[in-house]
């Protein structure tokens, strides 16, 4: 099947040029970052995680995401997602490869990574994570190519990978809650230290990753002649606005707990976050996009008139998807971080190195997502057209 | 029949390893009980109250000492940093600290209006505190921070792969990170960022965190940690073993009241003030 990569037309190559020339780019940058270290980036001991953790927390959830299509079609054989269930699994492949690739740019011994499996420490949560990401990989790519190599020879899946296809259900939720361990684990960091992490990570990776779904059915619809069908969309669109409302108000439980009870130290990050604390704001203009964002989009999403017209539905995807992106990928781990255990407030600014080794690791994901898919979407089509 | 038996034994034997295994894996986690080094083999004392028989090194830090001999701090300061080849890269992104000052409500995180004005304006010595459990150990994924069989809390350069877990997991915010080859030099000044080697002690490579080692270096030899022998007899750092009823670090901590960092989040910092 592979070789449907590599048959496209001139617009196709041409995404994939620039996706290349970004990683160049990118590329260098890393070999800078690689010989000076980790000073390259606007990391401090004070915030000593940046952007690439943080967007590995964010692709976490937009891979477990697919379960969100793998769930109905394949447990409750939800025919409408027969289409774009293996978008979903193909996103979730490209996602957690921007993950183990964020992770391997934030090491600052990138070349001791494997010392994580010679010394194997169960009581490291990064050593569980490090195993649910790669077998969520390995399912995801096991299960997307067994099944549409049977799609295309016109023959059902074979019996033997069913127990991978139910095994990858409470697998992309532990993805998701094993990185909220992460910070949820640790003691003194007041704004990590909840309960609710977890389901509020899933919650806003169950909106955010299917609203992303749905921008990518209105793209591939409009360059690759691919309808994934209006019913399909709009089932996503439902589950999109349930899991944003549960997000919100998951968000809401947060601040009512920190504001009703007044203890500082549940109070100090929102503020940061939301208000500005002791006159540093730098955070502020992007928590509250965040979260205008967020309510328009789901009022988008919501409203007849709007959900079922590609452009304001389109809107709507892209909006949510940057609000949940502000709120994971910068709010969540740049804000845990202040104020320091010592109270202190240090800011963080990501340097031209570091965003640009970022842009590269999306579009590595970007020309994967994209190679898959005009993979999947071509053995769909010829077989539609009875090929 | 035969089938059925094979199906028995293999269930048997899956539940068995299930049992076996999956009870001590969920002790190790919920105990939070760190494990030690991977080559030491002693008795865990992960958790110093409830299983005092190892050793427990700790200080006892007194701040009117150090109020009354202004330059002192600094003295045990610039004397940990020097031996242990800590650079000084002169800009506060980078910066790599062991041992420092810092205020009373910086170290204790505690909002006092009617604070003491002595109390505010004197300064706090803080550095690694050495839990008795520890979450940076249990956070680390390669085993690079462990515990030694005195208790310290020790990194291994060799082995860190500079994930910075650790960092986020100490809450006291006492370790630092290696953002740029500390064996460089200043490419303006040309002035190298360690000012003179101690070949006794390695000098770290980038990418690697760091952190007071307690001297382990100098205490396996018998010797005391450097702070404590500069701060001499003066009394301001009583340096022991706190899980030794006899010794006089115990003696001081019986007859002074003390306080410690954040002892509500169960480390167990080994650290105690007197105020």
């Amino acid at each position: 099947m592979i070789e449907k990569a590599f048959k496209g037309d001139a617009r196709y190559y041409g995404w994939l040029a620039l996706l290349m020339g970004v990683i160049t780019i990118g590329g260098l940058c890393y070999i800078y970052q690689f010989n000076y270290g980790l000073g390259a980036t606007g990391m401090s001991r004070d915030v000593s995680w940046g952007v690439y953790i943080s967007q590995f927390t964010f692709l976490v959830g937009v891979a477990a995401s697919a379960v969100m299509l793998v769930l109905p079609y394949y447990l409750h054989n939800y025919k409408t997602f027969g289409k774009i269930t293996i978008l979903g699994e193909f996103l979730a492949i490209a996602s957690v490869s921007m993950c183990l690739m964020f992770i391997l740019a934030d090491l600052g011994q990138p070349i001791r990574a494997l010392n994580v499996l010679l010394h194997p420490t169960p009581n490291s949560i990064l050593f569980w994570d490090m195993i649910v990401l790669n077998g969520y990989l390995f399912l995801n790519l096991l299960v997307g190519w067994v099944v549409l190599t049977a799609e295309k020879k016109d023959v059902p899946p074979p019996k033997w990978i069913k127990p991978f296809i139910y095994l990858s259900i409470p697998w992309a939720v532990s993805i998701h809650t094993v990185t909220a361990f992460l910070y949820c684990g640790l003691p003194g960091r007041h704004f990590w230290l909840t309960a609710i992490l977890a389901p509020r990570f899933l919650a806003s990776a169950f909106a955010g990753g299917p609203a992303f779904l749905i921008l990518l059915c209105l793209i591939v619809k409009r360059v690759a002649n691919f309808d994934a069908g209006k019913e399909a969309i709009q089932k996503l669109v439902t589950i999109v606005i349930y899991a944003g409302l549960i997000n919100f108000f998951f968000i809401g439980l947060e601040l009512f707990v920190a504001y009703y009870s007044q203890i500082p130290g549940h109070m100090h990050t929102l503020d940061y976050l939301f208000f500005g604390l002791h006159g540093h704001d730098q955070l502020v203009p992007w928590m509250r996009t965040s979260v205008l964002f967020g309510v328009v989009a789901l009022a988008l999403f919501a409203i007849p008139a709007t959900r079922h017209r590609d452009d304001t539905l389109g809107i709507a995807a892209i909006l949510l998807f940057i609000s949940l992106w502000i709120d994971k990928g910068i709010g969540l781990v740049i804000g845990g971080f202040v104020p320091n255990p010592l109270e202190e407030i240090t800011a963080y600014y990501p340097s031209f190195v570091e965003i640009m080794i970022t842009l590269a690791v999306w579009a590595t994901g970007f020309l994967i997502l994209t190679v898959l898919y005009k993979i999947g979407v071509t053995v769909k089509q010829e077989k539609a057209a009875g090929l | 029949m035969d089938n059925d038996r094979r199906k028995f034994l293999k269930i048997a034997g899956l539940s068995t390893i299930a049992g076996l295994g999956a009870p001590a894996a969920f002790e190790m986690l919920l105990k939070g009980e760190a494990p030690r080094s991977a080559l030491a083999s002693a008795p865990s004392h992960g958790a110093a109250a409830a299983a005092p028989a190892g050793k427990q090194y700790g200080f006892v830090i007194n701040t009117k000492v150090f109020a009354d001999m202004p330059g002192l701090a600094n003295k045990c300061i610039e004397a940990c940093h020097s031996i242990h080849n800590v650079p000084d890269f002169q800009n506060k992104k980078d910066e790599i600290k062991w041992i420092w000052e810092t205020k009373y409500h910086n170290a204790f995180t505690v909002e006092n209006p009617h604070l003491a004005h002595n109390v505010e304006e004197r300064n706090f010595m803080v550095l690694c505190n050495h839990c008795a459990n520890p979450s940076c150990v249990r956070a680390c994924p390669t085993k690079a921070t462990f515990k030694n069989d005195d208790g310290m809390v020790l990194m291994d350069y060799h082995r860190c792969i500079g994930c910075r877990f650790c960092m986020a997991a100490c809450p006291y915010g006492m370790r630092s990170f290696n953002w740029r080859d500390p064996r460089g030099v200043d490419k303006e000044t040309g002035r190298p960022f360690i000012a003179r080697i101690n070949p006794e002690f390695p000098t770290r490579m980038r990418g690697v965190v760091e952190k007071c080692s307690m001297c382990s270096e100098l205490v396996e030899k018998g010797g005391i940690p450097k702070c404590v022998e500069v701060a001499g007899n003066t009394g301001a750092i009583i340096w022991g073993d706190l899980n030794d009823k006899n010794s006089a670090i115990n003696k001081v901590l019986a007859e002074n009241f003390t306080i410690q960092r954040k002892p509500e989040l169960g480390t167990q910092p080994s650290i105690f003030y007197i105020v």
